[in-house]
């Protein structure tokens, strides 16, 4: 079990540990960055190591490391976008020009344990990134990034179209699955040398008929892999919850969180790593709303698969409660028995027993984008 | 020689103190404080060079007009200043 949790927020880096008294079970024990833009981290549980990218408005996208766990911290380098041909303007589907330039780091998650020091980054306006010396150095995947395909890609939570989700296989670390936002699931078997759309079964409610089941324009804001099952994904989506038990070979819409939620809208979602028909969700009211449903913070956990759902509320509030969970927002532990979650008004929740009861760490941090177990 | 000042905003994340470098243009003189400074290039300009899209330049208090080849001539007694836009952040 871990004990220890980081959250990314608007104003820093914070670092939470269990403390074991009742009164108070988890406590803020560490900031780094304070005041920065923090939008991202990764614990590295290979090697020890946190990573940290702050994002300056002024200043650019930057990456930090510390290996003496959030003590001290060192700039690494961060991903660059090669030059564009001489003459070639490329366009999104609103007619805005596509900038091949770091707009932000929106996923960051470690190689396979067979390879240390391999780190995978998504940004906006929709690279994919591989470094293979810790963050030293990164290179653009290009057959992802030249793929014709990727010119249907639109945005979705931003202008910019952007990667999200960045799942490595743990039985095959040259197998890996990304989630992007608009531009559905894509997998490559092959450590990014060749890539597949592979999003069949999801469907889009907001797109006009023809496009309601074109893989690569689906918005799916979350995809997870489970550990012990790599088959079987989940993916929070715009209009639902899809599941796959065929290495995204295909998709079932197990938005049935409608019969017991007034909402299968979200970001987030986590899978136990032991038990692949288990699932979380923070749901929401959707799209133009983005509010808990009727002021109430609640989490959603399916443990048969997606055909039924358990709401869970107890140590959640319930009244007048506006809290909105990114989708990085949520997070589970190794053992399958801890998840937090934070939300964009600066709430953050633990729980020990898989949901059934939460304990509130904060409600007054900045607001949250990410939280990682270490 | 050109007399080169960075915002006091940049220093919070990088070391930037004054200097007085060689150079005809904007390119050649910021080439050379980031010379001695490598960190701070990609704090002030954008992985092709570009000055970043909330970062100005001035040259005896007049903007640059070339932000993406940084072409502006500078004179050897002028001021170089960088700053952040209040913009973007």
């Amino acid at each position: 079990m871990s004990d220890r949790l980081l959250a990314a927020t608007r104003k820093g880096l914070f670092l939470i540990e269990r403390t074991g008294r009742k009164s108070v079970p988890w406590e803020i024990t560490g900031i780094s960055f304070l005041a920065e833009h923090v939008i991202m981290t990764l614990p590295d549980r290979r090697d020890g190591s946190i990573y940290a990218s702050l994002y300056h408005g002024h200043f650019g996208s930057k990456l930090h490391r510390s290996t003496d766990q959030g003590n001290t911290w060192t700039e690494i380098a961060v991903p660059s976008y090669p030059k564009q041909p001489e003459g070639e303007v490329q366009k999104d589907m609103w007619g805005r020009t596509i900038e091949w330039k770091l707009d932000r780091i929106w996923a960051l998650e470690a190689g396979g344990r067979d390879e240390p020091g391999v780190l995978w980054c998504g940004t906006l306006p929709g690279g994919l990134f591989k470094s293979t010396d810790h963050g030293s150095s990164w290179s653009l995947v290009e057959s992802l990034w030249n793929d014709p395909r990727r010119m249907e890609w639109m945005g979705g939570g931003a202008d910019l179209p952007g990667i999200h989700s960045v799942c490595v296989d743990p039985r095959e670390s040259q197998r890996v699955t990304i989630g992007v936002s608009c531009g559905g699931v894509w997998v490559t078997n092959d450590g990014g040398t060749t890539w597949d759309c592979q999003a069949n079964g999801i469907w889009s409610a907001y797109t006009p008929p023809e496009q309601k089941e074109n893989p690569n324009v689906q918005d799916v804001h979350r995809v997870v892999q489970c550990r012990s099952n790599p088959d079987a994904l989940w993916a929070q989506h715009h209009n639902g919850i899809f599941r796959s038990t065929d290495r995204c070979a295909s998709w079932q819409d197990v938005s049935h969180l409608k019969s017991v939620s007034p909402t299968s809208f979200g970001f987030a979602v986590a899978v136990h790593p032991g038990e692949a028909n288990t699932a979380w969700f923070v749901p929401g009211v959707k799209d133009e709303h983005r509010l808990p449903a009727d002021g109430k913070v609640v989490v959603a956990r399916t443990r048969d698969g997606g055909a039924t759902y358990d709401i869970l509320r107890n140590g959640l509030p319930q009244d007048h409660a506006y809290d909105l969970t990114y989708r990085h927002g949520l997070d589970i532990d190794e053992s399958g028995d801890r998840l937090a979650f934070g939300s964009t008004t600066g709430s953050l929740w633990v729980t020990e027993d898989q949901g059934d009861s939460w304990q509130t760490v904060s409600q007054h941090l900045p607001p949250i984008y990410c939280v990682r177990f270490v | 020689m050109p007399h080169v000042v960075f915002t006091d905003n940049i220093q919070r994340h990088v070391a930037c103190p004054p200097s007085t470098v060689g150079g005809g243009t904007v390119r050649e003189v910021l080439d050379e404080v980031f010379s001695t400074n490598e960190r701070a290039r990609g704090y002030v300009l954008d992985e092709h060079g570009a000055v970043r899209k909330h970062m100005i330049v001035f040259i005896d208090g007049t903007m640059i007009r070339d932000r993406l080849s940084l072409s502006d001539p500078v004179l050897p007694d002028a001021e170089v200043y960088v700053m952040q836009a209040l913009s973007g952040g």
